[in-house]
């Protein structure tokens, strides 16, 4: 049986990750862990996440995680949500400058009020498009322009534009996915995306990279 | 193209069931929240607030029930709102799987509380509720003031200052009710929704008075609201979501349909 571990590193409410992933793929076992161990010996990794990085960093050593889930992004497949791709990146502006994982070189920023972009409030809440930039398992039977939940003050900046495998327009063109060999990571919440957040889940699921 | 403006159906809930009528067609039974959520789920809601209206202390915790089942079955986001006082009871809430909470007499009496609750869980899950009233005193400017208790308790705070104040101490979104218009199917307050829209960066919901489709595309398009939030003209079965969203496009405004 598969076991997908949704990690627990004290970042809020993990249920509707679980909750979601359990009902796309009922016969794997998932899991809500904040064991090492139990990382360690899952097979897919699910990385969610929400509120500021400072506290995501801080909460990640303090549950001593950091090692399990480096190994995480190297050998097995592994989905980070929202804070969960912002922190595979070298750092934050959130906080005055945070140093993240440095899994995917480049950093992230705040968004800013822009005269140009009218209307745009921020934080960037709700439903908008995301344009594939990539074939992925993860978008199977996803229609390229689908619509999925964001909500968040900050966006990624990757060095590498190879691995952007998802943009979204607001306040100008941001990176919404990332795909890096086994690691697939959304700004967005596949769990509260209704069908288009659930057949992503699904795909992670059945996902098997090289 | 870019981000849709939301259409919000709100759900008042009394002691674990849902209250006032639902309308569907085929619902085995109405005053079941995860019924009802699910069907608004299915008919293409993009949130769900459900309100607690529930008034015995004794019949709280079944609020935290609901919100566990319904987020459970219902992949769209959930707020949720009514009774809630501290920070505990906004990670309960959390931890039951509600995205975010809408807070409102609690942050007349104590505004601390908005900051504490986003300093602890992010402003993304903080909304704090405006219930606005027109006051108009003979030689003065007309302006809306915060009312309390379900309209009746005025608390002499401008809605305008007030709604600056709370997204300065982290409020992530604004949900506006027109306190003279809920209820009256007129419509919404759109020179106060839009008065707050333009006062603040955070995405303004609006809230209170609406009958018509007509209503909904107002309010974005004059009242400058992001989303829109409306309870009896979808329970009745008036109006379904696809055709509020319809409406919407029809009239310019970009919906996720």
């Amino acid at each position: 049986m598969t076991t997908i571990a949704v990690v627990d590193y004290g970042m809020g409410n993990l249920r509707s990750v679980a909750k979601a992933v359990e009902h796309v793929a009922p016969r794997a076992r998932t899991i809500i862990s904040s064991s090492a161990s139990e990382i360690s010996g899952a097979d897919k990794v699910i990385f969610p996440g929400q509120g500021a990085a400072r506290d995501c960093m801080a909460h990640l050593r303090d549950y001593k995680l950091i090692e399990s889930v480096e190994a995480a992004f190297h050998n097995k497949p592994f989905l980070g949500i929202c804070m969960g791709l912002q922190v595979l990146f070298d750092s934050s502006d959130e906080n005055d400058g945070i140093d993240c994982l440095a899994y995917v070189a480049g950093k992230v920023s705040r968004f800013e009020r822009d005269s140009d972009f009218p209307g745009c409030k921020i934080p960037h809440m709700g439903w908008n498009e995301v344009q594939q930039q990539s074939t992925h398992v993860l978008w199977n039977n996803i229609s390229d322009l689908s619509r999925f939940y964001f909500v968040h003050s900050y966006y990624v900046q990757p060095k590498d534009k190879n691995i952007v495998s998802g943009e979204t327009d607001y306040l100008g063109r941001f990176c919404s996915a990332i795909a890096k060999d086994n690691v697939f990571a959304t700004q967005f919440h596949p769990e509260k995306s209704a069908a288009n957040g659930l057949q992503l889940l699904a795909n992670f699921s059945q996902w098997q990279p090289n | 193209m870019g981000l849709a403006k939301r259409v919000i159906p709100c759900l008042d809930v009394d002691a674990g069931r849902v209250v006032k009528g639902i309308n569907f067609v085929d619902i085995v039974d109405a005053g079941d929240p995860v019924e009802a959520a699910r069907r608004y789920g299915d008919a293409g809601a993009d949130e769900l607030t459900f309100l607690d209206i529930t008034a015995s202390v004794d019949n709280r915790n079944t609020i935290y029930e609901v919100v566990e089942q319904v987020a459970s079955e219902v992949f769209i986001p959930l707020t949720v709102g009514g009774g809630i006082r501290q920070v505990a009871d906004i990670r309960k809430l959390l931890n039951a799987g509600a995205d975010k909470v809408s807070i409102n007499t609690a942050a007349v009496h104590n505004p601390a509380l908005v900051r504490e609750a986003s300093d602890h869980v992010g402003s993304q899950c903080i909304v704090v509720a405006i219930d606005a009233k027109g006051v108009h005193i003979e030689g003065e400017t007309p302006r809306w003031e915060i009312f309390t208790h379900g309209g009746r308790q005025s608390t002499g705070l401008d809605a305008i200052e007030w709604a600056v104040k709370m997204t300065e101490l982290g409020a992530g979104e604004l949900l506006v009710t027109s306190m003279d218009r809920d209820g009256t199917k007129s419509g919404f307050n759109l020179p106060l929704t839009r008065a707050i829209a333009d006062a603040v960066d955070v995405p303004v919901i609006a809230s209170g008075g609406v009958g018509t489709l007509d209503h909904l595309c107002e309010g974005v398009l004059q009242g400058g609201a992001d989303a829109v939030l409306a309870a009896s003209i979808f329970h009745f079965g008036e109006y379904s979501v696809t055709e509020a969203k319809q409406a919407m496009r029809s009239a310019g405004i970009e919906v996720r349909l």
